[in-house]
């Protein structure tokens, strides 16, 4: 066996022309090929066979390797992405380092995207005579072994984040599950009702909001942020932001007797769960369901904190127990984790943009979210469904599509809207016997037992104007429209303009992403979409998957999607997460950079350029250095470097040279 | 400050007041106004329901003229604003007219450059004399007249350049730095019906009826407009229009009652060629005037 | 009461047509118009019309065209451009309506004596004489030209212009109209050259 670590051994190079079937074979002379390669220099052998990557085409290779002393090898076939791995394995069998191998693809680079026969074999024949003389220069390298720490991050508590964190915790691994919010539950705790099935959105919610804060494998964070994230695959450092409730959260026991005694009779602030349609005291438990079961004070309401003068009788209510805190603080805490999962969901979108829809400007207008807490029976108006006079509505128009499939504000369909603008229709039906009209452009009811949702409302009476509305108006041009208000738009399917006089609107708004997606996602290292969705790998084949290792994605932050999706891409998120977990390991590819100390001048050019913060500043020896884990071989680096101390293994600078001029020597 | 002039073909006919009132606000404020010379008609939207092409190009004339002076090009009319505006974004957006144009301009002998700042006086009043300099001048404040501001379409639609496109406020603002109390208007940008009033009589006197009803009945005693035709519309069916709501309100030009709080003369500000007099309401509010 | 086929047939469309339009300034995005109507619902004047601004953007793209120049619509845009802003995929649907009524006036496609082409017509006309719009000439050419008994129903009107100056007679025109008439006819020249 020939030591290929010796550098005074020459390469002995075994070429391999795969046909393909007929799909190189077809286009490529791949008899001429075979031979000409065998006559390049260093070319041990050069053969051609039907499909390489079959267990006898790799036998090939490894047969020769043995009998003919090979210690490099080239293989002319399809792209690396689809066999490298394969071939590379072939090697490995046969007891050579895997990375003597260089492939060329004369199948998606010559066979596929030419026609003519003899063209195309000469591009293949360059192709190969490069790859002959860079193989050559191929240094033996190993794929580095990285340890999975089990524990798990879930960010978002959302129905998800609550899947996600419940799946994996069940395994018995460990999960910290951190959420913004006082409460868990995300926007699915809002909901009176969920479709199709009409399920109470509470009923289902609720078990799994309390099996999570009761879970021996889960450490709930609520009121905390993630403040920063470091290391990589396997080896996260989070700290953990968390907020002030100035409860001490281990002694509350959520009686709410401060929230009663409160100096403050009544509620005096919008209540952000009630979106504003109520009022809360300073001191307040987030909504009656809330995980924990725990209240918490409103610095910018609460009377000490602006005075220190109060009498503080929730104090002296909460008695022995003794849990609040005036002077708590942020802390910040850090947990070492080996994956995470962003759960972060969606916000919707502000009414507000719309402005011939009246939002914020005529009383009656309200969003979707706002009528679900009306119609919420533990809601601000304990489930009536009235106008902010009080009254009941007679008539209430339901828009479709606001801020939905819109070049002026969001070009995307948000896919729940047509579904819960049903939901809403019917429930407001059911509730007060209201007429309802509902204005849409498409119904999209795509899931399943949707389409016989949809079939169900039409059983219901509900009137349905097939137009994009136009305009919200109070102004009347017709005696019944006085004091109420005026849904325009043209009944595309009967083929004039309609006014439709209504006490209450809804305007269905669409989903978006969070305010704070692009700052988040930096701090996890991913990427989004142009519209701020979290960017999954592949939209088809790996829709939970992110281009970082060890960070994955579930739910509506990676786009509009209704409950069951959530809760399915939160299943595969904690698949991917246990399949890390228990794989222990994770071995990473060797084609990472390094750096020539001798030759680094200490620039820091390379820091601010690597897209995946690999590099750091050694200030001791005033030398940049690469974190061999955290770097993808991406090469920015390797070109940026002023000085060329930054090497790539497996594109080094001789490697690359030799291809070149493989490339453009004649035959 | 220094701008070139562009007064339109209604301005020297039924939209006179607005050029009188203008000239002489701006004289008031120091500011120089130069006429464009030989300018020609921009072709409206009437010309270009004719010929669009054709239309950039008599637009382009007047831009290529106006470029050579330097100075940014001011249009009161809202029909010329617009069309110049327009003449400029499409030339660049769809290259066969910028072609055409440029062809039709070489053949005439005119430089191809139409890249002057074309502005509105409500945007030179708001934005480079601004309103500071506006009180200054205030010498008969409008004693809280109630004033309904009538934008019109041309000139939020569809190019908002200085304003909101929904909801302008810069002619409020100057309103009420004159004194004048601004009513809430939801109709303000709502079209007047151009000249349907003429060519279809029915449809233009309900475009009328509605935008006098919503100023009427949100307390408003005089619309401001920006444009004659606009003006010329609310102003002179308000007979016709009367039926549920009697209408006699006087429809002046945003400049006229700048003029007016000014301290210049009536006849000076054009105000003696409204149809409904304003003396009235002048009397009723106690605005003095000149 | 009176019994009609109406199924239309694909030998009655017009494909140059829809191919017409679909070339003109708007017509770029003509095809994504997925017919949701806000355009009709934001058109003020769309009370009046037989065929709303989204039936007619339809029927033009699949080229009917018959139907599309023989609507009232294109004859009541007053372009305010509500739809062209609401429109959610960008459409620019005023400038639509414009090539459709210019179209339509080139083919004459209207009743005689309408007055909306006919103002456009002795528009153009004055432009090409005067360079400028004098608009009492005008009025009154269109009144001629279309109902001149009208004429006395304006006459009140007439004389309250005249009493406060807004009635000019004189004849407002640009000093070097021979450049007007080369510039309109340079285009003209262009357009038929490029429709070769």
């Amino acid at each position: 066996m020939p030591d290929a670590r010796n550098p005074d051994t020459p390469p002995r190079i075994g070429v391999y022309v795969c046909h393909c079937g007929t799909n190189i074979a077809g286009t490529v002379d791949v008899h001429a090929l075979a031979e000409y390669a065998a006559k390049l220099p260093n070319a041990a052998v050069a053969r051609e066979y039907k499909y390489m990557c079959s267990d006898p085409g790799q036998e090939l290779i490894r047969q020769d390797i043995r009998d003919l002393n090979l210690n490099r090898v080239v293989v002319a076939s399809c792209s690396p992405l689809m066999h490298e791995p394969t071939f590379r394995g072939a090697l490995a069998k046969a007891g050579i380092n895997a990375f003597f191998l260089q492939m060329v693809n004369i199948r998606e680079h010559v066979s596929w995207v030419h026609t003519n026969k003899a063209d195309a074999t000469i591009k293949a024949k360059d192709l190969v005579r490069a790859a002959v003389r860079r193989v050559g220069l191929h240094k033996p390298l190993e794929k580095r072994r990285v340890e999975i720490n089990p524990n798990v991050l879930v960010v978002g508590g959302g129905i998800a984040g609550i899947h996600a964190a419940l799946t994996v915790a069940n395994s018995g691994k460990h999960v910290h599950l951190v959420e913004r919010q006082p409460t868990i539950g995300g926007h699915m705790a809002y909901f009176d009702k969920t479709f199709p099935t009409l399920d109470c959105a509470a009923c289902i919610l609720t078990p799994k909001m309390t099996a999570v804060g009761s879970h021996p494998n889960i450490t709930l964070w609520t009121y905390a942020e993630i403040a920063s994230v470091e290391g990589y695959v396997g080896n996260y450092k989070v700290k953990v932001r968390h907020k002030p409730r100035y409860i001490i959260e281990d002694l509350c026991i959520g009686c709410q007797e401060c929230v009663e005694a409160c100096v403050y009779k009544d509620g005096r602030w919008a209540d952000e769960f009630n979106l504003g349609l109520s009022k809360r005291k300073p001191i307040y438990l987030p909504f009656p369901q809330a995980v924990p079961q725990k209240v918490l004070i409103d610095p910018e309401a609460c009377i000490e904190f602006k005075s220190h003068k109060c009498k503080k009788t929730c104090v002296e209510a909460c008695g022995e127990r003794n849990a609040i805190d005036f002077h708590q603080r942020e802390t910040i805490e850090e947990i070492n984790v080996g994956s995470i999962i962003l759960a972060t969901g969606f916000k919707t979108f502000d009414a507000h943009r719309n402005a011939y829809y009246g939002y914020g400007v005529l009383p009656n207008v309200y969003t979707s979210l706002e009528v679900e807490r009306l119609v919420n029976a533990s809601g601000p108006t304990s489930g009536e469904i009235v106008l902010r006079d009080g009254t009941k509505p007679k008539m209430v128009g339901i828009i479709h599509c606001v801020g939905s499939r819109d070049h002026n504000t969001n070009r995307w369909c948000s896919k729940v809207c047509c579904m819960y603008s049903l939901k809403l229709a019917h429930l407001i039906r059911e509730r007060i016997g209201a007429e309802v009209y509902n204005f849409y452009i498409d119904m999209r009811t795509p899931g399943k037992g949707y389409e016989e949702f949809y079939d169900r409302l039409l059983d219901e009476g509900v009137h349905f104007v097939r137009g994009r509305v136009a305009e919200v108006t109070d102004w009347p041009i017709h005696p019944s429209e006085e004091g109420k208000l005026i849904i325009r738009a043209e009944d595309t399917l009967a083929g004039f303009v309609r006014r439709i006089p209504v006490d209450m609107v809804v305007l269905s708004v669409g989903l978006e992403p969070q305010s704070d997606a692009r700052d988040v996602r930096r701090m996890f290292n991913i990427s989004c979409s142009e519209e701020g969705w979290f960017l999954e790998r592949h939209p088809k084949l790996a829709p939970v998957s992110t281009f970082t290792d060890g960070v994955f994605i579930a739910g509506a932050c990676q786009g509009p999607k209704d409950i069951p999706d959530s809760v399915a891409q939160a299943g595969a998120a904690a698949a991917e997460v246990l399949a890390l977990a228990d794989a222990k390991y994770v071995e990473l590819e060797p084609y990472t950079a390094h750096v020539l100390e001798e030759a680094c001048s200490g620039c820091k050019t390379c820091l601010t350029i690597c897209p995946y913060t690999a590099i750091s500043f050694i200030e001791e020896t005033k030398k940049a250095r690469v974190n061999e884990v955290l770097c993808k071989g991406c090469g920015t680096c390797v070109a940026t470097c002023p000085s060329g101390s930054m090497e790539q293994n497996l594109f080094e600078d001789q490697e690359i040279f030799e291809e070149v001029e493989g490339l453009l020597a004649y035959a | 400050m220094k701008y070139t002039y562009y007064p339109g073909c209604s301005l020297r006919g039924t939209g006179r007041a607005y050029e009188e009132s203008l000239l002489a606000v701006f004289r008031e404020l120091g500011v120089e106004l130069e006429e464009l010379d030989d300018w020609n008609c921009c072709g409206a939207t009437t010309y270009m329901s004719y010929d669009e092409v054709q239309s950039y190009a008599l637009a382009a004339r007047n831009l290529a003229l106006a470029t050579k002076s330097g100075n940014d090009l001011m249009a009161p009319c809202a029909a010329c604003y617009l069309a110049l505006h327009k003449t400029q974004h499409y030339v660049r957006e769809y290259p066969w007219i910028g072609h055409m144009v440029e062809h039709a301009l070489n053949v005439i002998g005119y430089p191809t450059d139409i890249s002057v700042r074309v502005r509105h006086p409500l945007d030179v009043l708001f934005n480079d004399v601004g309103l500071d300099a506006i009180r200054a001048k205030v010498a008969h404040p409008l004693n809280g007249l109630k004033v309904a501001p009538y934008y019109g379409c041309q000139i939020v639609r569809p190019y908002s350049i200085f304003d909101d496109q929904r909801n302008p406020t810069s002619m409020d603002r100057l309103l009420e730095a004159c004194g004048a109390k601004i009513v809430q208007y939801p109709l303000k940008t709502q079209c007047c019906g151009g000249s349907q009033k003429g060519t279809l009589p029915e449809v233009g006197l309900d475009r009328v009826g509605r935008l006098l009803a919503g100023a009427v009945c949100g307390g408003a005693e005089m619309i401001a407009t920006v444009c004659p035709l606009c003006q010329f519309n609310l102003e002179a069916f308000q007979e016709e229009a009367s039926n549920a709501h009697q209408f006699h309100i006087p429809i002046l030009y945003f400049t006229q009652l700048l003029a007016l709080a000014f301290g210049i003369p009536l006849k000076e500000a054009g105000l003696q060629r409204s149809f409904v007099s304003i003396k009235p309401i002048l009397a009723e509010k106690e605005i003095a005037y000149a | 009461m009176e019994l009609k086929r109406v199924v239309m047939f694909e030998a009655e469309r017009d494909p140059a047509f829809a191919n017409w339009i679909s070339h003109t300034v708007g017509g770029e995005r003509i095809h994504h118009c997925l017919q949701c109507g806000l355009c009709s619902g934001s058109c003020p004047l769309s009370l009046w019309m037989d065929y709303t601004p989204r039936r007619l953007l339809l029927l033009s793209r699949e080229g009917f065209k018959e139907k599309a120049l023989s609507s009232y619509t294109i004859w009541l845009c007053t372009s305010c451009y509500a739809c062209t802003v609401e429109c959610p995929k960008n459409i620019k649907v005023t400038d639509l309506m414009y090539a459709l009524k210019a179209r339509a006036i080139q083919e004459r496609f209207y009743p005689k004596r309408f007055a909306v082409p006919e103002l456009a017509r002795e528009f153009s006309k004055m432009i090409r004489g005067a360079g400028r719009i004098t608009e009492s000439r005008l009025v009154l050419q269109v009144f001629f030209k279309t109902a001149i008994w009208r004429l006395i129903g304006f006459s009140n009107l007439g004389v309250k212009l005249l009493r406060t100056g807004r009635l000019r007679f004189v004849r407002e025109k640009v000093s070097r109209q021979k450049e007007i008439v080369a510039l309109l006819n340079d285009v003209a020249a262009t357009r038929k050259e490029l429709a070769r």
